[in-house]
């Protein structure tokens, strides 16, 4: 056991915090409340080159641990998720997706580039009729000798006006249920693809957010990912990785609202004290602390788990489920604690709060992660 | 051309500042370790006008006089885009003393260019970059906010009391640079951090240099009284108290 | 033996400074039973000169030349160690401003002289010779030996305060050392001076602003307030850096380090960063509509409220004392 970052992990660390607190927080407030997209910010951090922070460098990406991820996940995600989901798309889903399961032609046409951060990956899996039960596809991909056939609607995909490469899940067999999915490499200005209005949300309000509909749009065959009916199978291990990611957004979201909330305990006074001073303010911080410190436990076990080459798909699920529910519970406990203050913009924990529940809600909400976490203990 | 920036890593500037051991010796528990934002600031320069200048300026070196425990911020500067470190492995005494070890770099090995950040953010002794250059024998000047080249020679602005200067100066060239010699610091990127594990970072030995000043103790400052405060009824309250008690206005 | 004191005039005009630095270097030389030699370099008229007496000064060591326009680190070191050596000074005192920074450090390299620079007050003891410096921009002090015979020390403004005046007539002594020895590398191109506005650093009094202010044009009102208090104007950073007052404006740790009677604080939250630069000012009044804002745990006086309101208000009071 080790608990000592390297060098290199907190130059990470502190390059993320630094880019975060230069770049986002200024503005972070008008561009939740008008929805803005992040473009010059999202352009900045791939050029930091986080987008592709994991990749191999064969593949022109960072060559980073995942420890590294998380921990620059939570420091942006301090700031403003809706652009640490931005990057958590492109790194555990996409480009991971492609990396190890694409073949050397997608790699070098299609990884290289979103590992550069010169494209940005969305991954659509979700339907309106098929969130957390991914097996009910109805995208369906029919094979026309060259070429795949896509039709179908897509659902709250992130990324989706940004990105240029997309990561479709199709049926391709319905009869085949699970088995006859698959997974496609879609060139987002291909014909017939047409986007829903951006969705008008509660938090991450700046992640551009749509659905995606296709009709007749051809796909190559050469851009299916693995073997045929290898679909469901791909979108499952992505989505076990994906959640280290959203696990430590979510973390850093609590440990943002616990940051400011502490902050504010210190400088602010009633009843002629500090705030922190009043023991029903101290514990509630204090029980702030311990779950932030267990949530991160979780987050870095994953990650170990991961570049220990272990499985880490239960770890993960753990990890997603605790960090998204307790940064619900900091940062409710973080307005709370700001009182009137916090229940305003300008202090940043109110918006804070409304990111929170999405991370309990997307990439498989706390509800699936206990199925996944229940059913591992019956094995 | 080769240009050597100093860097001293220094605790960050939003560190509380504690003593112990009878208030002799800084309290380093707890203290983050940052590259001194000048020096920062000079090698942001050092690499743009690399960048710039087309192949002419072919290295930019940072040297930094500590232990082992600064290679955290040598590296650093390494991940932002230096292309090879030096250290001198020793506990930095005064300034006299860091200014003669790297006086002895720059003798073993010629720099065309040599910036130093305007002060450290924890001793303040403005004095490293004036002390080398006199050291080393090099034209050197200070309060430098923007520094080209142009036609083999520096051209420079300064602050000067109460304006600025525009100066044209001969190579080589010891600058003493401040705010405005560019815009930021660069926040080291992936590849950058990937490079960085693989560039030079050599250590040297220190040599004996005399020891002219020595921090004896520390003190903090008084307490400050509290506040009085008035509400915006009573601006007229505060303004006769300044001019009346205590005689300010 | 004898204490060195490096002099600066402006447009051959010695300012306040001077003559604190000159008083402070006096009141050392009591102790040590020695006299004060003051040394000037360019164009400054007799007259002039011979007024440093009343400072303490009992003679003055007068330098003109005319590669000696612009400060030249190198050159300019050169005619102080030598006025050093000829004087057998074994103090020498500058100001810890831009000048003083830039000189000092060669001064002492070449003589081997321990330097302190940002001293505040006498030192505490001759033998051994320990004086108190600001370090960690000034959220503490060091107290300093200094081991080598000749040392150098720049004083921090505004610490010990212009002595009464004595009347007393300096004797002026035309100083030329050989200075054709050290080459021209620098050549002066353009000076811009601000003019006809009170320098932060000579001021007794000065405003700033900080992102409170909300906008460039809000500061009409700061610039009101220190016209009528004779005051000069400040910033805090993330204000210059905004572009709405000029960064020569701009103090704290990374900015000017600043130490007037009087700072008032308007619209400032008081970061670590901006407090390092003015916490030596004798007073701090702030006025911020945060009534938790950390400026008012190092302010003698704090007025909570919009600067809106505030400032008028101030700037009507102030007229009225000021007409008596």
């Amino acid at each position: 056991m080790n608990f000592e970052f390297t060098e290199e992990q907190k130059m990470i660390q502190q390059a993320a915090k630094d880019f975060a607190e230069r770049e986002l927080l200024p503005d972070v407030i008008e561009r939740d409340t008008k929805a803005l997209f992040p473009k010059e910010h999202v352009k900045k951090l791939a050029e930091l080159g986080f987008l592709g922070m994991m990749t191999d460098p064969k593949y022109d990406g960072g060559g980073m641990d995942t420890i590294s991820y998380v921990l620059a996940m939570e420091e942006i995600s301090k700031i403003e998720s809706s652009v640490a989901v931005i990057m958590s798309v492109c790194n555990s889903l996409v480009n991971w997706g492609l990396e190890t399961y694409g073949n050397d032609m997608q790699k070098e046409k299609y990884l290289k580039p979103l590992a550069r951060g010169e494209k940005i990956g969305a991954f659509l899996l979700s339907e309106p009729e098929a969130g957390s039960d991914a097996t009910k596809q109805r995208t369906t991909a029919v094979d026309m000798g060259d070429y795949y056939l896509l039709n179908g609607t897509k659902n709250w995909i992130t990324n989706a006006n940004c990105a240029s490469v997309y990561l479709v899940i199709a049926h391709t067999n319905p009869e085949k249920a699970h088995k006859g999915i698959n997974a496609f490499i879609v060139d987002k200005d291909t014909t017939g693809i047409t986007l829903g209005p951006h969705e008008d949300k509660m938090g991450m309000r700046s992640s551009d957010t749509h659905s995606v509909m296709f009709t007749d749009v051809k796909v190559p065959k050469e851009n299916r990912i693995g073997d045929d009916g290898f679909g469901f199978s791909f979108a499952m291990k992505t989505l076990d990785g994906g959640r280290i990611g959203i696990a430590s957004q979510a973390l850093g979201i609590a440990s943002g609202a616990f940051e400011r909330a502490l902050q504010y305990s210190k400088e602010r006074k009633a009843f002629g004290t500090e705030i922190f001073n009043h023991q029903v303010i101290a514990f509630k911080l204090a029980d702030m602390a311990v779950k932030i410190e267990n949530a991160r436990n979780l987050c870095l076990k994953a990650a170990w788990l991961k570049d220990n080459k272990q499985p880490y798909g239960i770890m993960s699920a753990m990890a997603k489920q605790y960090c998204a529910d307790i940064a619900m519970e900091v940062a409710t406990e973080a307005v709370q604690i700001h009182g009137g203050y916090g229940y305003v913009k300008e202090y940043h924990v109110e918006r804070l709060m409304r990111e929170a529940k999405l991370t309990q809600i997307y990439e498989g909400t706390s509800e699936v992660q206990k199925i996944v976490i229940s059913r591992s203990l019956l094995k | 051309m080769k240009i050597l920036v100093c860097i001293s890593d220094v605790p960050d500037t939003t560190t509380k500042i504690k003593f112990k051991d009878n208030n002799t010796t800084l309290d380093v528990n707890g203290i983050q370790w940052i590259i001194n934002p000048w020096d920062e600031l000079a090698l942001t320069r050092a690499l743009e006008l690399k960048e710039a200048s087309g192949g002419i300026i072919q290295s930019v070196t940072v040297a930094n006089v500590g232990t082992v425990a600064s290679e955290p911020t040598i590296r650093k500067a390494l991940a932002v885009g230096a292309d090879n470190a030096i250290r001198i492995d020793a506990q930095p005494k005064d300034a006299y003393y860091v200014a003669a070890q790297l006086a002895n770099i720059v003798k073993a090995e010629s720099y065309d260019i040599v910036l130093v950040g305007r002060d450290s953010a924890d001793y303040n002794g403005s004095a490293v970059g004036g002390m080398l250059a006199e050291l080393i024998d090099y034209n050197s000047l200070s309060s430098v906010s923007s520094l080209n080249i142009e036609n083999g020679k520096i051209r420079i602005n300064r602050e000067i009391d109460g304006g600025t200067e525009t100066i044209e100066a001969e190579l080589p060239f010891l600058a003493i640079v401040q705010k405005g010699i560019s815009k930021e610091p660069r926040i080291p990127a992936m590849r950058g951090i990937m490079m960085a594990r693989t560039k030079p970072l050599n250590v040297v030995q220190a040599v004996a240099v005399e020891i002219l000043t020595e921090d004896v103790s520390f003190e903090m400052p008084q307490p400050k009284g509290s506040c009085k405060k008035f509400d915006s009824e009573n601006v007229k309250t505060l303004v006769s108290l300044l001019h009346n008690e205590a005689k300010l206005i | 033996m004898s204490i060195l004191v490096y002099t600066e005039n402006r447009e051959g005009i010695f300012k306040k400074a001077t003559f604190e630095l000159l008083s402070y270097a006096k009141e050392m030389a009591k102790t040590l039973n020695t006299n004060v030699v003051a040394l000037s370099i360019g164009q400054v008229e007799n007259s002039e000169l011979e007024k440093l007496g009343n400072y303490g000064a009992t003679k003055v060591l007068n330098t003109q030349g005319n590669n000696l326009s612009f400060l030249d680190n190198k050159l300019f070191s050169k005619i102080v160690t030598t006025a050093v050596e000829k004087e057998g000074a074994q103090i020498i005192i500058m100001a810890n401003n831009i000048s003083g920074k830039a000189l000092s450090p060669r001064v002492s390299a070449s003589l081997k002289a321990g330097l302190v620079t940002g001293v505040v007050g006498l030192p505490s003891s001759y033998e051994p010779f320990v004086i108190k410096k600001l370090v960690f921009t000034s959220k503490a002090f060091s107290n300093v030996k200094v081991n080598s015979a000749l040392k150098v020390l720049t004083f921090a403004q505004n610490s010990f305060g212009v002595a009464e005046p004595i009347n007393a007539v300096a004797h002026v002594e035309t100083f030329n050392p050989q200075i054709n020895d050290v080459p021209v590398k620098n050549r002066l191109i353009e000076t811009n001076r601000i003019t006809g506005k009170l320098l932060l650093t000579d001021a007794e009094i000065v405003v700033s602003g900080g992102r409170g202010l909300k906008s460039a044009e809000n500061f009409s009102l700061l610039e009101e307030l220190a016209g009528v208090l004779g005051a000069a104007t400040a910033c805090s950073r993330p204000v210059s850096d905004e572009g709405w007052r000029p960064h020569s404006e701009h103090v704290g740790q990374t900015g000017k380090i600043i130490a007037p009677v009087l700072y008032i604080a308007c619209g400032i939250s008081g970061a670590i960063q901006h407090v390092g630069g003015i916490s030596s000012s004798k007073f701090i009044v702030a006025i911020n509509n945060d009534k938790d804002a950390p400026i008012f745990e190092i302010a003698d006086y704090g007025i909570v409220g919009d600067f809106k309101t505030v400032l008028p208000e101030m700037i009507a009071a102030i007229k009225e004392i000021k007409a008596g």
